[in-house]
């Protein structure tokens, strides 16, 4: 296939990666879509999941993003991601620890508003040790 | 005239003030470089960012619907005022410019008869504003990062912000910070972030509509939220590139300063040890003489 896509995955402190791909499926939060070369022009919220970059027929990269917003027009993919971290490179037993750390906190914390966010962070690193 | 003792020890005390404000000035250069890296960085997702609410935000017509993040409590009473400032001082006058730009429109806003409330972000721009504005200031935040200024630091201005406008606390919100346009110029600016303004970026070049999963509403209930903790994220890191720059040059003055100030005492210092010698000279002379 001749059609590419320029992928770009961005957090907000650094750009993350900017490639041209033959498809990406991203986590959007009403169900995975692919986006390939010419896909009509839509916006989505993400989920907390995996992108899987795809060339030549097979996955070449898989990214794991904790929620954000993917914009897909007919050239170009763009992801903004309040977290990713490639799926190589998470450390299971930093992960691991952090799901502990944050447990005891959750039991510590009094106020709402805290245990809520504390909730959501270990919702957030139990999905990316599962990715791994 | 000074004894040549006390010259010696002013001349010893200048020298290692100067030592000081030159490593000073070093250090300034080197987190001005990390710290205009880092902007650069995050650039790219306040870019694309931009982008991605224009094209939102052009398709949502203001009406009735639209998120008050976005269109503005329909009120223009209670303006709230975040100020970043440094959480340390000896970087010559960037607090204060800061700051005269936030007196200059609290005067304003005053005489317009509006509600004005002041949430300070760093440790000097506070200790100024505290003097005359104690009692409009609300909040303060300081103690971010000092190191290397993360997003969840900006998270933890912008939910503050967003927590006081959910209890209509304030109707138009605007972000006070240094614009970094080189290591001896930076300029005071204001950012509105409540409520929106787009910018004047062309919301997308294909002028294609959008669809969007799930609705733009929900979208930009997300988004909006988002994009507030995006600018106040890149506000921070210019102010803190400003911050680094406008120390450097501060400090280089101030070396620049202690050098002519040794020049200036070493030849005193020289000629008050040159007149000592000669008047002892003659005195021996002329003692000589006189026998």
């Amino acid at each position: 296939m001749a059609d590419k896509t320029k992928f770009e995955l961005v957090a907000p402190e650094r750009l993350l990666a900017s490639l041209d791909v033959d498809m990406v499926v991203v986590p959007g939060t009403e169900g995975d879509f692919g986006v390939m070369a010419g896909h009509a022009p839509v916006i989505s919220t993400l989920r907390i999941g995996t992108i899987d970059v795809w060339n030549g027929g097979a996955i070449t990269d898989r990214i794991f993003v904790a929620g954000g917003f993917a914009e897909a027009s007919a050239e170009r993919v763009t992801v903004l991601a309040d977290e990713a971290t490639r799926i190589a490179d998470i450390d299971k037993t930093a992960v691991t620890k952090e799901i502990e750390g944050l447990r005891g906190k959750l039991g510590a914390a009094t106020e709402d508003g805290e245990r809520r966010s504390i909730a959501a962070r270990i919702e957030i690193a139990s999905a990316k040790l599962a990715a791994a | 005239m000074a004894t040549l003792k006390a010259l010696r020890m002013r001349i010893a005390s200048v020298k290692s003030t100067q030592k000081i404000t030159s490593a000073m000035k070093m250090v300034a250069a080197a987190k001005l470089r990390r710290a205009q890296e880092q902007a650069e960085a995050a650039r790219p997702y306040a870019l694309r960012m931009g982008r991605m609410l224009g094209s939102l935000a052009g398709s949502m017509t203001a009406g009735a619907g639209a998120p008050k993040l976005l269109a503005g409590t329909g009120a223009d009473k209670v303006h709230l005022l975040v100020v970043a400032t440094s959480d340390r001082g000896l970087c010559g006058g960037f607090n204060s410019t800061i700051v005269r730009l936030v007196r200059s429109d609290i005067r304003k806003l005053q005489a317009e008869g509006k509600t004005v409330k002041l949430l300070c972000v760093g440790r000097k721009g506070r200790e100024q504003l505290r003097r005359d504005y104690a009692n409009l200031i609300v909040g303060s935040i300081d103690e971010l990062n000092r190191k290397r200024l993360s997003f969840a630091d900006a998270t933890r201005v912008s939910d503050k912000v967003l927590a006081m406008f959910d209890a209509n606390e304030f109707d138009v919100c605007a972000f006070y910070y240094a614009r970094f346009k080189s290591a001896i110029s930076q300029i005071p600016t204001r950012l509105q972030l409540v409520p929106f303004v787009p910018s004047e970026a062309p919301a997308n070049d294909t002028g294609a509509s959008y669809e969007y999963e799930p609705e733009e509403g929900e979208i930009l209930a997300a988004l909006l939220p988002r994009n507030l903790a995006v600018q106040i994220y890149g506000g921070l890191l210019e102010n803190g590139a400003s911050e680094q720059g406008a120390r450097m040059s501060a400090m280089d003055s101030a070396t620049r300063n202690a050098g002519d100030m040794i020049k200036k005492l070493t030849l005193n210092y020289n000629r008050s040890r040159q007149a000592s010698i000669t008047k002892e000279l003659i005195e021996i002379i002329s003692g000589a003489e006189a026998v």
